[in-house]
């Protein structure tokens, strides 16, 4: 039941991109297409599936000062690993999304749960944590690749849809489509979702970029300890 | 010399790392609040992917192509960049305090900008020299510090404004981040009319 939870938070509850809203970089540059969403999707699914069970195993031989070096070594070997097998088995994978895929090393997810979740819990948890994490990623990015192609671009995974194809609004393939998408979809998100978890539940810790979070300059891990020790 | 001004206006204007290559969003989205904050980030980045660079270019060229070690640019690049943020830190902190102070805070939280580790990877798969290398990182710098100022001042008029409950917060600043980047769109193919070759 506990594993289930795990799993199921990534996907709706705390899903990363939209309501956590992590790595929107690859989300924004790689949902063009649909092809483009799975592809990253699954890339970042098994880098973020190794880290988490590699981190938590080593979650007691890590030491404490040095741990966020450690993991992005480790995280940078999975993505090199994830670079070569894409080369080597689907190079127009690999041409369409670029730059991106080497650029998972610094996606926020994976930092953020190996920081969150893996250096404290066991690895069983930590790999379905990962899981979880990954399909609610790659479900976010799927469903803005869908609508960004199927109106933008009139296909769908690559096939015409009869009237869209000859009504396309190009504009949404491209860069200021992929703000606007993201912006109406957490906007829905937020309309709809039940109860908006707040940032702090969280820790502001996952995210490298924590002291930029608005709450820039010290930023909130200083604010967050001081909530702690005030507790 | 018509190469540089290419390509250090096509990083600037055309290929925009914020608004056309969605690299860097984090910092955009978070630190462009406040125009002062804005302007701080965008220097210690413009700062740091000069030093990347500098750093990086010679590694992959000397050291790691020469060695057949081409794989390991991703693993490499994220330490030296990491490293090189950190050495910078210690020594500006020891002798150049009051710039430590305007840029200390950001340091930290550029290592895992995508932006700076983008730059140097697309320097090498864009097999610039050295020179060109650089002039292409001061380029991109600048257009994150040209898309941070426009946007923070974008934000500063949404702030006052009456938008509806869900779409406050982060919705609002998304659509106003893809209109900006809109008018970037404008830009494409000024650079090669501008010098035809």
């Amino acid at each position: 039941m506990n594993q289930l939870n795990n799993f199921s938070k990534g996907i709706i509850k705390e899903n990363p991109v939209l309501v956590l809203v992590l790595g929107t970089c690859p989300t924004l540059a790689t949902s063009t297409s649909v092809i483009n969403a799975l592809g990253m999707g699954a890339a970042a699914t098994v880098v973020l599936l190794c880290s988490n069970i590699v981190i938590s195993a080593l979650r007691k031989i890590i030491p404490d000062k040095v741990r966020i070096p450690c993991y992005i070594v480790l995280i940078a070997g999975f993505v090199t690993m994830v670079q070569m097998l894409v080369k080597a088995f689907a190079p127009a994978l690999d041409a369409s999304l670029g730059i991106y895929l080497p650029l998972i090393v610094v996606n926020c997810i994976i930092l953020g749960r190996a920081e969150m979740f893996a250096n404290k819990n066991t690895v069983l948890s930590s790999a379905v944590d990962a899981l979880g994490m990954g399909a609610g990623f790659t479900l976010a990015l799927v469903a803005m690749a869908t609508i960004r192609e199927v109106f933008g671009n009139g296909t769908f995974l690559g096939m015409d849809i009869p009237v869209l194809v000859d009504n396309k609004i190009s504009i949404l393939t491209m860069a200021p489509g992929g703000f606007f998408v993201f912006g109406i979809l957490i906007a829905l998100v937020n309309k709809f979702g039940k109860h908006k978890p707040k940032k702090k539940d969280f820790g502001c810790a996952g995210c490298p970029q924590a002291a930029a979070c608005g709450r820039a300059g010290v930023g909130c891990e200083a604010k967050e300890t001081a909530e702690v020790s005030a507790k | 010399m018509t190469k540089f001004i290419i390509i250090l206006l096509s990083a600037v204007f055309v290929n925009n790392y914020v608004l056309s290559r969605f690299l860097g969003i984090c910092p955009f989205l978070g630190v462009s609040k406040k125009l002062d904050s804005a302007t701080g980030m965008s220097l210690a980045v413009i700062f740091v992917m000069l030093m990347a660079t500098a750093a990086t270019w010679p590694i992959q060229t000397f050291l790691l192509d020469p060695n057949g070690l081409g794989y390991l640019q991703t693993i490499v690049f994220i330490l030296v960049i990491a490293a090189l943020v950190q050495l910078v830190e210690i020594v500006l902190k020891r002798y150049i305090p009051s710039l430590h102070q305007s840029l200390g805070v950001y340091l930290p939280l550029i290592t895992t900008n995508c932006a700076v580790l983008g730059v140097t990877i697309l320097n090498i798969t864009e097999s610039y020299t050295f020179l060109e290398s650089m002039v292409n990182s001061l380029g991109s710098g600048l257009g994150f510090f040209l898309a941070m100022v426009m946007f923070s001042g974008v934000r500063s008029k949404i702030e006052g404004a009456d938008i509806p409950e869900s779409f406050k917060g982060l919705p609002v600043t998304l659509v106003a981040a893809s209109i900006t980047s809109l008018s970037f769109l404008g830009f494409g193919g000024v650079v090669e009319n501008m010098f035809p070759v």
